[in-house]
């Protein structure tokens, strides 16, 4: 697992890739709080354009981002999020909880 | 009841296992021509069964976890995912949304998640025996 992140004005974009399952799901909630504990934004964007798989672990991924972001009063979303994670984000209710961001071409 | 194939996998309890597992049922499935739609919720189920066997059954040491696919009349895929674990108390509670027992990195979503992709979901379990998770997806003929 490893990923890139970059901080523009107060927004931290993390982009996600792979598959995101139990087997690597623990890595990327500790790495997220780090980015968000380290950097403090006011956004932060989970962007799962290179992510193709995703199942329940995906969803605690994005709650324990969440809980990170609010702690410090700031906004989480979620862009380029493909077909099968959507599907899994519907099934959970995830789509009602964390803004989702079309993805801008 | 008569099936037209099948195939058996059989792995220790480690999660390295979980891409191994849902990737071969995935593989399995193709023969059925399935729409890519399909193919990620079967992938997604198989997931599901798959990581609670190995994160919820067999906590303090390694077991073996099952997974059985047999292709039934009328482009019906059957999938059996079983473990010989702890097996759950109470299995109307496990299948409810967001009951966990596994803290904050489980949501407690993977049974619904599995009941809703599927056509057919069946949970049975006894304690100290294991778990059995007992699934269908019929798959729609296309051309
Ligand atoms: N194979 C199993 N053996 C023993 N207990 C199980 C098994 N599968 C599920 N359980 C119990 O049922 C509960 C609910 O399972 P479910 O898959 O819905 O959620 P979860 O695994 O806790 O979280 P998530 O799947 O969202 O990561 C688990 O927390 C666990 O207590
Ligand atoms: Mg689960």
């Amino acid at each position: 697992m490893q990923f890139t992140s970059f901080l523009e004005n107060g927004k931290l974009t993390i982009a996600l890739n792979g598959e995101i399952d139990h087997h690597c799901a623990k890595q990327y909630i500790q790495s997220i709080a780090a980015k968000i504990e380290a950097y403090t934004p006011d956004i932060c964007i989970l962007d799962f354009q290179e992510v193709s798989f995703v199942d329940s672990s995906g969803i605690a991924v994005v709650i324990n981002a969440l809980r990170n972001m609010s702690q410090i009063e700031g906004r989480l979303m979620l862009s380029g999020i493909s077909d099968q994670p959507m599907r899994v984000f519907r099934a959970s209710g995830i789509d009602k909880i964390v803004e989702i961001k079309e993805a801008v071409s | 009841m008569k099936f037209d194939n099948y195939m058996v996998l059989q792995f220790p309890s480690k999660s390295c296992n979980e891409a191994f597992a849902r990737s071969a049922v995935a593989c399995f499935a193709a023969q059925l021509d399935p729409t890519m739609e399909e193919l990620g919720d079967i992938r997604t189920a198989v997931s599901e069964a798959v990581t609670n066997a190995i994160v919820h059954a067999y906590p303090d040491e390694l077991g073996t976890v099952t997974v059985r696919c047999r292709i039934l009349k009328d482009n019906v895929l059957d999938i059996v995912v079983k473990d010989k674990g702890i097996g759950i108390s109470d299995v109307e509670q496990a299948k409810r949304p967001m009951f966990t027992t596994g803290g904050a990195d489980r949501s407690g979503m993977g049974f619904t998640i599995m009941e809703s992709f599927m056509t057919a979901f069946e949970l049975s379990s006894e304690l100290g025996k294991g778990t059995t998770v007992h699934m269908r997806r019929k798959l729609s003929r296309r051309q």
